[in-house]
């Protein structure tokens, strides 16, 4: 199995010891792993386990469990697109072709540029104003193709 | 005189540009040489008139909306500070008639005051409930509770005093309070509205929950999709600490109560009591089965209030003002007022608190203005995505717990999703099983594998293979998981396939 390179084992181990003493930190420790690196990284699995005393089963269950959690390092921006009922009346399925097409990616993946991330989203809270994106945290209402492409563009300035 | 300008923080505010707004004021502000109070506030819940603008007048609250960054110059030039004449004129907020026809208990601070101040929120009523609370004995609190015949908001509509009860009766020392603020359910914004427009409600009731039962300790399960949120709690519960309302010594109570907000990680199931009590504990949220009920055995093997955020939030009120106050509200067994969202394919949408018992054609006709498309209304889903779709011909049906669930369909957490005649109920129907698929956690084989084999039963009615058949097939399988699934998400993700062959069959006729 792959080893992580130490400066992010010394991430990883400094996350766990902040946390270790709290009640039930793996799902703390796994969001300040990915707000710490951008993803949950197959490597970071056993240094997690041997920090909180679990199995790697056990951790690795917990990491794959939930969709939130990341396998892979992200792109720039990540752009989550509403899927949802509320959203899909308001148009969310041609949206999402729309931005298929705009990003020339499908969902789960990056831009060869390394730029966009495109991924799926199950409702924002936002379904008085849908469809509804959030890129990079920000949330987005009543998106038309107009408004995303512009919202692409803008993202894409260089930095 | 510094004039006083309310523009909603919310995030569904923001997503249509209330940030921009609020930036574009300052600066005219600036540029100006006028001195103005700007706060950001919660959203009033007309999200069809966000970004509103608010300013405040001898006469009260004036509003303007939707604003865009754009019109805030000539704002300035109509004199909008002191409730000036301009097209995006609504005149006093209270009066405009989506609002003031509205019941608002639980939201009743929510758009209208700063959500990061303890001292305003001191101003506008708050803690006089937890103050009432800590008067009565335990038994009273939760006397007070079942008196008023609150139900569970979250969707179960359990008697939250019955729940409080068991966890009171229970002898042991360590007890939890927890919040479910895992809104998952497409359609609901509720929760957010509430958390992210005046979260020390919640604080407040969680806190007055924590009394009655004997709880030290407590933890708001809220979803990743909403980090504004998570902002407006984390700040307001620094507050409250500071404040001396959590802690070691609540309100000078001698009783101690901690509070923290745990992120959830994008599982749908984790609204699920149960689930949510296992991905508390650091786990995979795979359901637990019940008995025993958390009550009695929740998060990490102790006694547990499990309840949803406007649950909790609406505890304040009915401890200020009494159980028959709140009961006042409502008709049959469901009491006091509910939350609505008005959402998807809809003209005006957004929340609107009333008491139980008006029609749906009500809201969608009188509060939504009909669709946004300007086509007729073909279908609405109430309750979310394991919630059944509602053709127009039920329309008239109460929103109220037993009269949903008389007509096949469920109240749910208060969320009504619009869809106009544009739309393909085998395609909806098919998104059921999708969904179902994608958010199974996997612990029982009807949801886990009768979600894909439904997903693979309707691509085979869409393709015209074997039609009828399959048809057939996709009702047993439907049954099957109706009646074999562990929890809600296996045993009523089936609904809105029922709901769609049985009221909008033609749908998949056309296909056979």
């Amino acid at each position: 199995m792959e080893t992580l390179p130490p400066a992010e084992t010394a991430v990883v181990r400094r996350i766990v010891a902040e946390h270790k003493g709290r009640p039930g930190p793996l799902l703390e420790v796994l969001h300040a792993i990915q707000s710490a690196l951008g993803f949950v990284p197959a490597a970071a699995v056993p240094v997690v386990a041997e920090g909180l005393n679990l199995s790697r089963a056990e951790v690795h269950g917990v990491v794959t469990f939930y969709h939130y959690f990341r396998h892979s390092p992200p792109g720039r921006h990540t752009v989550s697109l509403c899927q949802a009922e509320s959203c899909q009346s308001m148009g969310a399925q041609a949206l999402t072709a729309h931005a298929r097409r705009r990003l020339g990616i499908d969902f789960h993946q990056t831009t060869a540029d390394g730029e966009f991330s495109l991924e799926p989203i199950y409702c924002l809270g936002n379904c008085a104003c849908s469809p509804a994106a959030m890129i990079d945290g920000r949330l987005y209402g009543r998106v038309t193709r107009e408004a995303f492409d512009a919202l692409i563009a803008e993202n894409s300035l260089p930095p | 005189m510094t004039a006083t300008v309310y523009i909603p923080a919310d995030a569904g505010a923001l997503s249509v540009g209330a940030g921009e707004v609020a930036a574009a004021v300052a600066a005219e502000a600036a540029r100006r040489g006028v001195a103005l109070r700007l706060v950001r506030n919660g959203s009033r819940g007309a999200y069809w008139l966000e970004p509103l603008v608010e300013v405040v007048t001898p006469a009260g609250r004036c509003a303007y909306g939707p604003v865009s960054a754009a019109d805030v110059s000539s704002l300035f030039a109509a004199d909008f500070l002191n409730g000036g004449a301009h097209p995006l004129a609504l005149g006093l907020t209270d009066a405009i008639p989506w609002l003031k026809g509205q019941q608002r208990l639980t939201f009743e601070r929510v758009g209208i005051v700063d959500p990061a101040s303890l001292a305003d929120y001191l101003q506008h009523g708050g803690y006089r409930g937890l103050t009432r609370a800590l008067a009565l004995a335990p038994t009273e609190v939760v006397q007070t509770l079942t008196a008023s015949g609150l139900r569970g908001r979250g969707g179960a509509a359990f008697p939250t005093g019955i729940k409080w009860k068991t966890v009171l009766e229970q002898p042991v020392t360590q007890k939890y309070v927890t919040c479910n603020a895992d809104e998952g359910d497409s359609g609901t914004f509720a929760d957010r509205m509430l958390m992210e427009g005046d979260p020390f409600s919640l604080i407040e009731g969680m806190t007055i929950a924590a009394i009655a039962v004997g709880a030290t300790s407590g933890y708001i399960y809220l979803r990743a999709e909403y980090p504004h949120a998570a902002v407006a709690l984390r700040s307001a519960i620094a507050a409250a600490y500071q404040g001396q309302y959590l802690g070691a010594d609540v309100a000078g109570s001698g009783r101690r109560f901690d509070l923290e907000v745990r992120l959830g990680a994008g599982a749908y199931i984790c609204g699920e009591e149960t689930s949510m009590l296992e991905s508390l504990e650091g786990k995979r949220g795979e359901i637990r089965v019940r008995p025993p009920l958390p009550a009695i055995k929740g998060l990490f093997g102790q006694p547990t209030i499990v309840n949803n955020v406007v649950t909790l939030a609406s505890v304040p009120w009915i401890l200020a003002r009494g159980a028959d106050a709140y009961a006042n509200f409502g008709m049959g067994k469901s009491r006091g007022t509910l939350p609505i969202q008005l959402a998807g394919n809809i003209r005006r949408g957004g929340l609107v608190e009333r008491a139980f018992g008006l029609s749906l054609r009500e809201l969608l006709y009188d509060y939504g203005g009909g669709s946004a498309s300007g086509r007729p209304i073909r279908a609405v889903q109430v309750g979310g995505p394991l919630g059944a779709y509602i053709p127009p011909a039920h329309f008239d049906t109460a929103v109220d717990y037993e009269a949903l669930t008389g007509i096949g369909a469920m109240l749910g957490h208060g969320g009504i999703v619009v869809f106009d005649d544009s739309v393909d109920m085998a395609r909806m129907a098919r998104y059921a099983m999708e969904f179902c698929a994608i958010e199974s956690c996997g612990k029982c084989t009807p949801c886990r594998i009768g979600s894909t084999r439904g997903m693979e039963v309707i691509d085979r009615i869409l393709a015209g293979v074997d039609g009828e058949r399959n048809v057939r097939l996709l009702e047993e399988l439907c049954e099957t998981m109706v009646q074999g699934s562990l929890c809600g998400l296996g045993g009523m993700a089936p609904f809105p396939v029922q709901s769609a062959l049985k009221h909008f069959r033609e749908d998949f006729r056309a296909r056979v």
